[in-house]
């Protein structure tokens, strides 16, 4: 788990600092995929346990899973998903007004 | 000191986030063809809004005792468990900020600018349900979507009226904000990894608890939370991106952007002084030196920015930046009277770089008024309301008979504003920036004022910051004054620039606010220091909102008819 996140978070690190607007919409998915990965392992991951308190099973994180990170965790990929739609949106508009997919709108000077 | 209360009171908290949302909703019911109705409808809400602020204020102030707390369960949950939406005083300070500047920015985007683009006040009002609810919010994950919710709505606005320019520093913009995004997801967890909770007061009761072992990761996830607070309130090395896109966007967008840094500056008042003022066996908050030492670095930059700038625009950003930081250093340093001041200071400096960007905009436009028009009309629209002046009147001109060219009355209301925005940016006497800078100053030189926090770098670190913030009142003053100078005095043969009675007016308005700050300083003063007392003093607001009570569940003795059928 821990290397799943860190090979996202890296991958996408190195993606964002590409100077093509569409790597750096990639490095941001993955980052955004890392992220969330991460704030679901924080809330101690258990494998088989659900978030529904059962009669006769004492209420504690040995039993269950931790309810709360599914909850943020749903709504940071929501979040995180409609961010990055916008802002591929805004890449093609990039790419239609500069005819360029640099991130400065216009191509380094070799 | 019971808890504030009024006949609306828990719900009148609620207010300033629902009723920008449903005139949102309801702005997007109406045609696009329909600027009047559209702009008749934001203005309104933003105007309601402001009045639901200022009633706050009252409220909580009036609920007496040195601090004074309203605390609203939406989902009648309690504390530790429901989300909480919570009003103090520095709270409703902001909140009352937020009302006048957007008032402001909405009636100037009347002028022209709402037409430059669709769904314009929907995006402007979406984006004040984001800051009113990071404002009020009371737990860190609705900090979290309250910001994404203002940063969403910040987008559309930064590209409102489009052009190669806007699009280019809104890609920026919005890869930098995702990213900072991202990094306030995983200080968020961390922090939640650590002390099992999200609710700010619950969290600082858990941090005293927490084993010297989990300290080093509650430090790294609190650094990393403050990292991602502080690109928003542009700190030093993060804000690279803010005079360009803020100088790119339009006047009225601008203006209200000003708030968005002041919401970093909020989070991280509230943030460090509930969270990491809790924590036993140090004798100062975590972090407070990076903050001070990143302040200054700020400060300086937005300076030396200044005074590098061609365009009135820039000026205006990194006036932004030099509020920003002048606050950050403060809140870094932490004494109560330092905090009051910085506040006071907050409020005066964020209206006069609101006012200054609306400014910019009718400066920049007199000055191009050969050039193509900025933004493509629909031909259909005539623009209303055109305040014509007269062209050279000759009123008054000249008594001795000496043939001289008055100053037309546009010229001279644009002039005269850029003085009072320069006046007060610089801290000079007689507006409330000299007010706030004094009060500051006073403070830092006072060292009855040290808490127990004081120890011999901080002394060193108080007197750095006195004299970074006279110098940097002296290298903005320089900038102002060549700015004013280029605009205002050197000669143009033009035809002198004309103004509309509505872009005019929020100008006016806020320079006015600026003004009676300084008239009512004292009044002013006292509240922002009670209010920075409640922000180092916790204890309160951490056992108000642990202690708010749920609303009874209504008994099916009081439902007859359903019941007894």
């Amino acid at each position: 788990m821990a290397l799943a996140i860190g090979v996202l978070t890296s991958c996408g690190v190195w993606l964002v600092l590409r100077p093509r607007t569409f790597q750096v919409l990639m490095g941001l998915a993955l980052l955004a995929y890392g992220v969330n990965l991460f704030i679901f392992s924080m809330g101690s991951l258990s494998v088989g346990a659900e978030p529904i308190i059962r009669a006769g099973v004492p209420p504690d994180l040995l039993h269950y899973t931790d309810p709360l990170p599914q909850a943020l965790v749903l709504t940071a990929i929501v979040i995180s998903f409609a961010t990055t739609a916008l802002f591929l949106v805004v890449l093609l508009a990039s790419r239609g007004l500069t005819d360029s997919d640099h991130v400065d709108g216009e191509e380094e000077r070799p | 000191m019971s808890a504030p209360s009024g006949p609306l009171m828990p719900h009148l908290i609620a207010l300033p986030v629902l009723l920008p949302l449903v005139a949102a909703a309801l702005l997007l019911l109406i045609h696009e063809s329909r600027h009047r109705v559209k702009a008749a409808v934001g203005i309104a809400a933003t105007i309601g809004n402001l009045v639901v602020a200022t009633t706050l204020l009252v409220i909580v102030n009036a609920g007496g005792g040195p601090v004074a707390i309203g605390i609203y369960l939406p989902s009648n949950w309690a504390a530790p468990f429901g989300i909480v939406l919570a009003v103090d005083r520095v709270t409703s300070l902001m909140l009352v900020l937020t009302g006048v500047v957007s008032v402001a920015a909405a009636l100037f985007s009347a002028g022209r600018w709402h037409r430059a683009g669709v769904h314009y006040h929907t995006l402007f009002q979406i984006q004040l349900v984001g800051v009113n609810g990071a404002f009020l919010t009371g737990d860190l994950f609705n900090l979290f979507v309250f910001f994404e919710v203002m940063l969403a709505a910040s987008y559309g606005l930064l590209l409102h009226g489009s052009g190669t320019l806007r699009v280019r520093a809104g890609l920026k913009y919005i890869a930098f904000n995702l990213l900072a995004s991202s990094l306030l997801l995983v200080g968020i967890a961390i922090l939640y990894g650590v002390t099992g909770t999200l609710n700010f007061a619950d969290i600082a009761q858990k941090i005293p608890q927490i084993p010297p072992s989990d300290r080093g990761l509650l430090h790294a996830g609190a650094a990393i939370l403050g990292v991602a607070v502080l690109a928003k309130a542009a700190m030093w090395p993060l804000n690279f991106w803010l005079a360009a896109a803020y100088s790119a966007a339009a006047a009225p967008v601008a203006a209200v952007f000003v708030i968005l840094t002041k919401v970093g500056v909020y989070t991280m008042l509230r943030l460090w002084t509930l969270l990491l003022s809790t924590e036993p066996g140090a004798s100062v908050p975590f972090g407070s030196d990076a903050l001070i030492v990143g302040g200054l670095a700020t400060l300086f930059f937005g300076a030396i920015g200044m005074l590098a700038s061609q365009q009135l625009r820039r000026v205006a950003g990194y006036s932004m930046i030099i509020s920003s930081g002048t606050s950050l250093a403060v809140i870094g340093v932490g004494d109560e009277t330092l905090i009051g001041a910085a506040l006071f200071y907050l409020v005066g400096s964020t209206l006069a770089s609101c006012a200054l960007y609306l400014l910019a905009e009718l400066i920049e436009r007199s000055r191009a008024i050969d050039a193509a028009p900025p933004i493509r009309e629909h031909e259909s629209d005539r623009l209303p309301f055109r305040l014509e002046t007269r062209d050279r009147f000759a009123e008054g001109a000249d008594d001795e008979g000496r043939p001289g060219t008055a100053i037309p009355a546009a010229t001279s209301f644009l002039g005269l504003s850029f003085v009072a925005c320069a006046l007060m940016i610089a801290g000079l006497p007689p507006l409330s920036g000299f007010v706030a800078k004094f009060a500051m100053l006073g403070a830092l030189l006072d060292p009855a004022t040290g808490s127990p926090t004081t120890y011999v770098a901080m002394a060193a670190m108080r007197t750095t910051l006195l004299v970074s913030l006279l110098a940097s009142g002296l290298l903005s003053t320089i900038a102002l004054t060549r700015a004013g100078l280029r605009h205002f005095w050197a000669p143009h043969e033009r035809a002198p620039p004309r103004l509309r009675l509505v872009e005019c007016a929020p100008v006016a308005a806020l320079l006015m606010i600026c003004a009676s700050l300084a008239v009512y300083a004292d009044p002013a003063l006292r509240y922002s220091r009670e209010a920075a007392q409640g922000l180092v003093d916790p204890a309160r607001y951490i056992d108000s909102v642990m202690s708010a009570t749920v609303v009874p569940a209504p008994s099916a003795s009081r439902i007859p008819t359903s019941a007894a059928r």
